[in-house]
């Protein structure tokens, strides 16, 4: 019998792609970010919020998954942005072909910032790299505050946690402070926001989120040599 | 469920690396899985299961190696397994410790009987 040693990523076809995608954003300044959530959470809700409150001038564009429909690139379409859905037909998550695939006719020049708002799930979406910036990932105050230590992966692989529909914190027995506590358990350097999309508390905030990320990834551009 | 797609991408590697070997016949895959890597090994072994039955490598077996989280000190240096969430340094007691591994999923190795290399 024969040992072969393969020493080699499970999904590295996905790594490859996902890769040229990040040095494609580099490129071009394109601040990418991959949004993650159960079922439910408020990631459509959360983009609606941040079209209807972008700072004049920053070209957003979207790319929504979904396992059958197209009902959030429909929510969405109205803010007058580039939307486009993917509808995965089954895949519980999106994968970084996916993305290249759909970026095709659009040109990145014209985006400041490319939110994806991947297939409702905590769990799949984590194995899987878009090129994304950050990974960030929703949790609803309806979910329970023991939701980072049993899905430690998304955490861990999260820049930024954003606690959403705190506007029911005083109907539901949530404690925010232990929620928070259990993702800085799984991931120490974690940074966590609130919103609630419903009453807008916390969207300035997320917004001067997005903007001092964008600014980063402008930092990190390549200076032209033309 | 996505360890549909993972087992896929296990099953292409090992064909695609017999490819290379005409004269044997594949055993065993060994892949490592961290515990932060968002895999639940029993799925995976039943999707593996599934998607071989019936084929030229039914009798192939997938051995799962689990990964756990492993932090680094920068204080003493010492590398460490952590247990419960505790980051501290297991040897000098510093609280803030860096991650090492625990997000691993790799193909380590393939097992085969009379390995005959085409390529070399
Ligand atoms: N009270 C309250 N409800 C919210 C909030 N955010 C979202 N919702 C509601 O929660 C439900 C789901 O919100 P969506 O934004 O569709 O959630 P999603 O994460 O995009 O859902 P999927 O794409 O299906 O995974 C909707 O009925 C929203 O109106 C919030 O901050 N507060
Ligand atoms: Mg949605
Ligand atoms: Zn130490």
């Amino acid at each position: 019998m024969n040992q072969v040693p393969l020493e080699q990523k499970v999904l590295k076809e996905n790594d490859r792609i996902a890769g040229e995608l990040r040095a494609r954003f580099l490129e071009h300044g394109t601040l990418c970010l991959n949004l993650i959530s159960a079922p439910g959470s408020g990631k459509t809700s959360l983009l609606e919020g941040t079209l209807a409150n972008v700072p004049c001038g920053l070209r957003l564009a979207v790319l929504t998954g979904d396992i059958q429909t197209q009902n959030d690139a429909n929510r969405l379409r109205r803010f007058g942005f580039p939307v486009k859905p993917i509808t995965t037909g089954g895949t519980c998550h999106l994968d970084a072909q996916m993305i290249d695939r759909h970026l095709a006719d659009w040109d990145l020049d014209a985006i400041d910032v490319l939110m994806i708002e991947n297939v409702g799930n905590l769990v799949c979406p984590a194995s899987y790299d878009l090129g994304e910036a950050a990974k960030i990932v929703l949790l609803s105050v309806t979910e329970g505050e023991d939701k980072p230590l049993k899905y430690p992966s998304i955490f861990f692989k999260s820049k930024l946690a954003v606690i959403t529909k705190t506007d029911l914190l005083p109907y539901v027995p949530f404690d925010i402070a232990q929620a928070e506590e259990n993702a800085r358990r799984v991931h120490p350097e974690i940074e966590i926001l609130r919103i609630s999309n419903t009453s807008g508390d916390g969207i300035a905030q997320w917004i001067a989120w997005l903007e001092e990320r964008r600014a980063q990834a402008l930092a990190a551009q390549p200076v032209s040599l033309v | 469920m996505h360890e549909v797609g993972i087992a896929n991408s296990i099953l292409e590697a090992t064909r695609a690396e017999m490819a290379r070997h005409s004269a044997a016949r594949p055993l065993r895959i060994t892949v490592r899985i961290g515990e932060l890597a968002a895999v639940d090994p029993d799925s995976l072994q039943f999707c593996f299961a599934a998607l071989t039955r019936g084929t030229e490598l039914a009798a192939l077996e997938l051995k799962i190696e689990p990964c756990p989280r492993r932090n680094c000190c920068p204080a003493c240096g010492a590398e460490f397994t952590v247990a419960d969430y505790d980051f501290r340094c297991t040897q000098c007691g510093e609280e803030r410790t860096e991650f090492v591994s625990g997000d691993q999923l790799e193909l380590a190795s393939l097992e085969m009987e009379s390995y005959e290399s085409s390529t070399a």
